[in-house]
């Protein structure tokens, strides 16, 4: 095992920690706006990372090429899908939900 | 006939990614028979990044690119060619889709098999960008006043 596995095991490893904090936002959050928040900014940032990690692992070929490609390219839409997203929700006229209002996972916790 | 997304960072950034979108299908198309991909992949990219420009730009500017029109006829015409592609190897005197006897200007088998796999898979990908574009089209047919 040297430097460059190294390396690409702690990007992947990034990757998979901010991936898990995104299911744990998407699951503990409130509504759907704070959701949207966690799920797009932090699958973002995960995917980046995973493929930095790959890209990294394979080297300097025509696949780490593609890998960057994809990173481009998660880069510049992701964030845009979830912006459309919050957008529909904010003119369909959901609500965000705020401080003083009944915590929505609690309701449910509390009717199960 | 879809409205435009009235999102002007949606708008922009389609019409930015759509391009490149098409030349990486053609690239996942015509790259199929050495790596990942071929013509189900590249001929649904193509199809993906059509319906996205009929779902950003409106149906208005998306119908310059791709006609509604055109949907069925090419899903016909795609399925067409692979089929002749095979039944010309039988023509030839071997079996169905078989490509070492296509009447190309190549000596080598090989380089037969593999521009014989070419024309299957831009059969396939001509095929899947109809239907899938047919059936989008189809879909939001009727709903004059979609956002």
């Amino acid at each position: 095992m040297n430097v460059q596995d190294l390396i690409a095991f702690f990007f992947i490893l990034c990757g998979a920690f901010f991936m898990l904090m995104g299911s744990i936002g998407l699951l503990r959050l409130p509504d759907f706006y704070s959701r949207t928040h966690a799920t797009g900014k932090v699958d973002t940032l995960g995917i980046m990372l995973s493929l930095l990690g790959l890209a990294i692992y394979e080297g300097l070929t025509l696949n780490s090429l593609k890998l960057l490609v994809v990173m481009i390219f998660v880069l510049a839409v992701n964030p845009v899908g979830t912006h459309a997203l919050a957008k529909a929700a904010m003119e369909y006229g959901l609500r965000p939900w705020f401080k003083d209002d009944t915590p929505p996972v609690k309701q449910e916790s509390e009717g199960v | 006939m879809i409205q435009p997304s009235n999102s002007l960072i949606v708008a922009v950034v389609s019409r930015t990614m759509i391009p490149y979108l098409q030349v990486f299908a053609l690239y996942v198309i015509f790259h199929g028979h050495y790596g990942p991909g071929g013509g189900f992949q590249g001929g649904a990219m193509v199809a993906a990044s059509l319906i996205l420009s009929r779902m950003a730009l409106g149906g208005e500017r998306a119908e310059v690119q791709f006609r509604s029109a055109w949907g069925s006829p090419l899903g016909a015409i795609g399925a067409l060619l692979f089929a002749a592609v095979g039944l010309v190897a039988v023509f030839f005197g071997g079996e169905y889709l078989n490509y070492a006897y296509l009447p190309l200007p190549l000596d080598d088998p090989a380089l037969l098999r593999s521009y014989g796999i070419l024309f299957i898979e831009i059969g396939v990908a001509i095929a899947l960008t109809g239907t899938l574009v047919a059936i989008f089209d189809d879909l939001v047919e009727g709903h004059e006043d979609y956002d």
